[in-house]
């Protein structure tokens, strides 16, 4: 009966050393991530030109709810930012991985928990660049209900969850190609236009939206801004659909994990 | 003597830069994917903006054209020559090796701008020339030979621009290591050149022409490919130009004052 618990017990103390390790880590890159926060700026220049186009007006987007879209994808866009693959990329190439394989602790883990606390690094920027934003135009912001804040957040992780296990199985093939940081370049691509972080789902087509739909890149910016923004959406699909790609490229990532360690001979290993 | 001297040790860096990078042979397949789907994805996102109507920020669609095609250039220009040099100089300064880039007996800033060709923007180039030929002609608008010479001396006053910016930001890692991500923050806010500037509501058109000479990169030599250009807008390109150019080369002798080496 003790076992289970206690080894419940030693993974919290891991997770939680893990973490505030790596975010004392971050805390040292703050003027870094300050800079990355401001590289997230595109959606809001994308807001920029769609209240000059008014193509969303015939759609019956009013200016409002425009706003409201792009500043939520803006937010949703920098608490989902993954950056696995240039630092596992670069440690596999340089054997910074060996030492970590030592451990009885799946690496990952490490990479997961470095995220996480970037993220927490992240908030302060986040907060003065919006309070920016409101001293541009206050109609910029709006307070959303504690049930679109809650259910907003859980898309959001649930988005950030499912970009990284993407990345995670792109990630893997550092041991088969020592480029494949620039095959994870091309899967960039239809995660900027399908997901609604350039153009909201509404405008498209419907035979590309639909298409769009098919994929996971939605469910990573437009379902959590739309939940965020207050918009009308069809929630138990969107989980469906975040839960769905996350049980598919888990075990995905977890196989290849075990087939590319197996060729991974990088200095020491 | 000089420039003969510089120019054939330009050959010799492109001919070498060349010979490494075309090791990696299966990068031009993804390069020529990533600049098929990034241009599909832009057009795209324009023909959602032109749904329902004919023009956007007063420009049409075969104009709005021209503005993405120039903006691939650019892309294609940063690609080339841009990202693989200037990002290098923070490493240099990292790791002490720019030591050894002052001690040749070659201007310091021709070294680190020029040293490195990459030939995976010229998918890019190419893909930015055919939009902007196509833009042009289906436009209709008179095509010139005064407006595209004066369109290209834009268009090189553009690159200028985008250079002396690049290289400042980067030349500001010999006081802040730390900000090597800078450009990167520069090539994410570029993006708004996909548009006419005349897009974007006021307050942004004036970051866009004054903070983020955006403008002058895209728009303005637009305008002039088409028959459109003014005078004042001209000028105040090319002054833009030869001013940032001089400005980052006071700025690089500023900063060489102020290096300390990585030992010391």
């Amino acid at each position: 009966m003790t076992r289970p618990r206690s080894r419940l017990l030693a993974a919290s103390r891991i997770a939680r050393i893990l973490l505030s390790t790596q975010y004392a880590y971050m805390l040292e890159y703050r003027a870094e991530i300050a800079l990355w926060a401001l590289s997230g700026v595109l959606p809001l220049i994308m807001l920029g030109v769609w209240q000059g186009s008014g193509a969303a007006r015939q759609l019956g987007w009013s200016a409002e709810h425009l706003q409201h879209y792009f500043v939520a994808a803006f937010v949703v866009r920098q608490f989902s930012v993954v950056w696995l693959i240039h630092v596992f990329e670069e440690d596999v190439l340089t054997g910074k991985l060996s030492p970590f394989l030592l451990q009885p602790l799946q690496p990952l883990w490490r990479y997961f928990a470095a995220h996480l606390a970037e993220q927490a690094t992240r908030v302060p920027f986040v907060l003065l660049m919006l309070l920016g934003l409101a001293w541009i135009n206050p109609d910029l912001l709006w307070r959303p209900t504690l049930a679109e804040l809650g259910l907003g957040i859980a898309a959001l992780w649930g988005a950030f969850l499912l970009r990284f296990l993407l990345q995670a199985l792109t990630s893997m093939l550092c041991f088969w190609s020592e480029r494949a940081a620039a095959l994870d370049r091309l899967l960039v691509i239809p995660y900027l236009f399908l997901s609604g972080l350039v153009a909201p789902l509404d405008t498209f087509p419907p035979a590309i939206k639909a298409f769009a739909l098919a994929t996971p890149f939605p469910a990573m910016v437009d379902f959590p801004a739309r939940i965020l923004s207050g918009q009308s959406v069809n929630l138990s699909g969107g989980f469906f659909s975040l839960l769905i790609w996350c049980l598919l490229l888990g075990p995905l990532c977890w196989w290849s994990w075990v087939r590319g360690i197996r060729r991974y001979g990088a200095m020491g290993a | 003597m000089m420039p003969h001297r510089y120019a054939a040790t330009l050959r010799r860096f492109w001919i070498s830069s060349l010979e490494s990078e075309s090791e990696y042979q299966l990068n031009l397949v993804l390069e020529c994917l990533a600049v098929v789907g990034n241009l599909a994805g832009s057009v795209f996102v324009l023909s959602l903006l032109f749904s329902g109507q004919s023009s956007l920020g007063g420009w049409s669609w075969d104009e709005a054209l021209v503005v993405l095609g120039l903006y691939t250039l650019l892309d294609g220009f940063t690609s080339c020559l841009l990202q693989p040099n200037l990002s290098k100089i923070v490493n240099h300064v990292q790791q002490g090796t720019l030591d050894f880039v002052l001690l040749k007996p070659i201007d310091s800033q021709f070294w680190l701008s020029l040293r490195c060709f990459s030939p995976w923007g010229c998918p890019g180039l190419i893909a930015g020339l055919i939009l902007v030929a196509t833009g042009l002609r289906q436009s209709g608008a008179p095509i010139q030979a005064h407006s595209l010479l004066l369109g290209g001396a834009l268009v090189i006053s553009g690159a200028a621009i985008l250079y002396s910016l690049w290289f400042s930001l980067a030349a500001l890692s010999i006081w802040f290591v730390k900000v090597w991500n800078a450009t990167e923050v520069l090539r994410y806010t570029l993006v708004a050149g996909r548009y006419p500037v005349s897009a974007y509501p006021p307050a942004l058109r004036l970051v866009f022409v004054f903070v983020l000479p955006v403008a002058f990169m895209t728009t303005v030599p637009s305008q002039a490919l088409l028959g459109a250009g003014s005078w004042h807008w001209a000028a105040g390109s090319l002054l833009m130009a030869s001013g940032s150019l001089i400005a980052s080369r006071w700025f690089w002798r500023f900063a060489l004052r102020h290096y300390t080496s990585a030992s010391s």
